[in-house]
């Protein structure tokens, strides 16, 4: 028995997939066993909300503004005026401020995940911990993913609620609509389920955040430099994965959940 | 006691390059022990496969009766906690001072209260000559003492089995002789089994029970430390003696075209860098500090090297009998240290002893 040097192409990507959800399943697990490294998860969470709250912020009125402008003109061409309220803020909630909030952690907390766990691996801090019998998923993993779930969320509503206030500003104030018609549309097409998939969505983005930056943190390849591309990647492999992940909800709420009015 | 750990034909390649074949070695509890190696032959990939933080192809290693290589994690984990490791650049806790590093595994793995941990910790920062440096971070002290303070770590739950990886390398002389009387003091008072991997010969001469060397992805020998420091291998008499000359090149092998140079040059009066004396030979083993209690470890080493002594070479067998006091010659059933014994063949492999308990 040799080591398994024979291999077909992609093979190396698939054995990578599988032990990412390898490491998945083991922090869900790890999330129930006690005890709960409470400190840690305090930590994390300021940490990575005090990187990302501002960015998001910037970014998010922008964002709010580029959706109601584009929409609003659109909507005005199809003439169906008085819905632009409802339409920007379902593009917001449900779309933008997810996406944003996503980007966000993976590229501010995510990468500063990926990093500092990256350094602990290559400094033998990871081995020393398991050999003294400490689990590295229970006390560093879990800790920095349900951090990124619990921060996504929050931007998630921090976005939205900018986003909409955005919007709303530039329908009423530069494109001339009438607040009462915005709100009027609002609540005509809006439901709260479109709430919710938008933090599940914002909770399942936090959830691959910290998995893919913890994964690669773990494994760098050869020494300092490997933590550096280390980090890349694990940035680039999170929004790839967001945004199929994103498509697949997006496509299964849609289908499950019935337009209101129709 | 310390726990026997019984390591049978392992394996370990990572790709298509292989470290090392058929690793077959047994470290009797409560002996110290040293792996001698050059650089890069996968001494410390040998230390991480004994605690399964790397896996091998094949073979066991076994302690307490788990299998590490097979077991299940949670296995895995408890058998861990058994160990005291040393690793070969600290790996202390960047984040943590050497302190909270130190009381670490207390806080994790016991009861006691803050009190007591401070005892403790303390107790064993004084052992490894850092007090006064409990409130620097390991980005903030020298190497030498990220090392010790490693070493109080590994320490600190009195463990059965202490693995060292390289505990000697960026100490200096003094501090290394230090740390091996630190090294056996700590075998007196708790009986742990303990692995050393190192370079330094004088620590290799002086410290253990028993020696061993890899090279050429390959356990060259293992056993009593006399059948070690008289061998005939060339590979050993080159190591021992820090030689140019001799089968261990820069790259870890030497083609014959260089192994023919290097000897002219020898032969035309060129120094290859080593000291003239040969450094081979039985020395005294180092004791434990007076007033510490006597190393079980020295008794139950000479009854089972005794049985097995028609099997070592005959120099390693004049070696050991020579150590021995007249007391032990009779308890043995000898009567005179024996000029030659010519019973014997004179076999060049050496037996690691036979598995199960010697
Ligand atoms: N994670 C790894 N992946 C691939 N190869 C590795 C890995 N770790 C070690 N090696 C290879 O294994 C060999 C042995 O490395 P190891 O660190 O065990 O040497 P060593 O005997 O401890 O040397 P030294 O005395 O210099 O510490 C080296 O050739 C190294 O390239
Ligand atoms: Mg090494």
């Amino acid at each position: 028995m040799t080591a398994p040097t024979r291999s077909f192409p992609g093979a190396g990507a698939l054995r990578e997939t599988g032990r990412l959800f390898a490491l998945a399943i083991d922090v869900v697990v790890n999330i129930f066993k006690r005890p709960f490294q409470t400190r840690e998860f305090i930590q994390q969470c300021w940490f990575i909300a005090s990187v990302t709250i501002l960015p998001t912020a910037l970014v998010a009125i922008p964002f709010g503004a580029i959706v109601a402008l584009q929409l609003g003109t659109l909507i005005v061409q199809l003439g169906a005026q008085s819905f632009t309220g409802a339409a920007s803020v379902l593009a917001i909630i449900q779309q933008a401020a997810p996406l944003v909030t996503a980007l966000l952690v993976a590229g501010a907390g995510g990468s500063a995940i990926c990093a500092d766990i990256g350094s602990r691996t290559i400094r033998e801090e990871i081995d020393a911990m398991e050999v003294l019998g400490v689990s590295p998923v229970q006390r560093l993993i879990v800790p920095r993913v349900l951090a990124a779930m619990l921060v996504a969320v929050l931007l998630n509503g921090l976005v939205s609620v900018v986003g909409v206030m955005g919007g709303y500003f530039f329908n009423v104030v530069l494109q001339g609509g009438t607040p009462g018609a915005y709100l009027a549309s609002f609540s005509a097409l809006a439901q709260l389920p479109d709430l919710w998939i938008s933090e599940l969505k914002a909770l399942i983005f936090g959830f691959i955040a910290g998995v893919v930056a913890a994964y690669r943190g773990l494994n760098p390849k050869g020494g300092p430099k490997g933590v550096g591309d280390a980090v890349n990647q694990s940035v680039v492999i999170t929004f790839l994965l967001l945004f199929f992940v994103n498509f697949v909800l997006t496509a299964v709420y849609l289908q499950v959940v019935p337009a209101k009015g129709s | 006691m310390g726990a026997e750990v019984v390591v049978e034909g392992l394996t370990k390649s990572f790709g298509n390059q292989a470290i090392w074949r058929d690793v077959t070695l047994t470290l009797p509890p409560g002996e110290v022990s040293v792996m001698l190696g050059p650089s890069g032959t996968g001494k410390s990939v040998f230390l991480k496969s004994m605690i399964g933080l790397l896996k091998p192809d094949r073979g066991r290693c076994v302690i307490n009766g788990v299998d590490i290589v097979t077991c299940s994690e949670a296995k895995l984990y408890e058998v861990r906690k058994l160990f005291g490791v040393l690793f070969q650049d600290g790996a202390l806790f960047g984040s943590m001072n050497l302190y909270d590093n130190v009381a670490f595994p207390l806080r994790e793995h016991t009861r006691k209260s803050e009190a007591e941990i401070k005892r403790i910790v303390l107790d064993k920062l004084e052992l490894t000559g850092l007090q006064g440096a409990e409130r620097k971070l390991p980005g903030e002290i020298s190497g030498g003492m990220r090392k010790r303070a490693g070493l109080a770590r590994a320490l600190v739950l009195d463990p059965e089995i202490i693995l060292c990886d390289e505990p000697d390398s960026g100490l200096d002389p003094v501090r290394t002789a230090y740390l091996s009387q630190l090294l056996i003091d700590l075998n007196a008072q708790i009986d742990a089994t303990i692995l050393i991997v190192t370079h330094n010969i004088n620590l290799a001469r002086t410290v253990p029970d028993n020696l061993g060397m890899l090279f050429r992805k390959e356990l060259v020998m293992f056993g009593p430390r006399e059948v070690l420091l008289t061998s005939d291998e060339p590979v050993v008499a080159q190591f021992l003696n820090g030689r140019r000359l001799g089968p261990i090149g820069m790259s870890e092998e030497k083609d014959a075209a260089q192994i023919a140079q290097e000897e002219a040059h020898a032969a035309a009066g060129h120094s290859d860098g080593s000291s003239e004396e040969d450094l081979r030979g039985v020395v005294p083993q180092l004791e434990p500090t007076p007033g510490l209690p006597e190393r079980m470890a020295v008794r139950r080493r000479k009854d089972r090297v005794m049985q097995i002594l028609h099997s070592l070479p005959p120099a390693a067998q004049q070696g050991i009998i020579e150590s021995l006091t007249h007391d032990e010659l009779l308890r043995y059933g000898l009567t005179a240290p024996r000029p030659r014994p010519a019973e014997v063949d004179d076999t060049q492999e050496i037996p690691a002893w036979p598995g199960g308990r010697p």
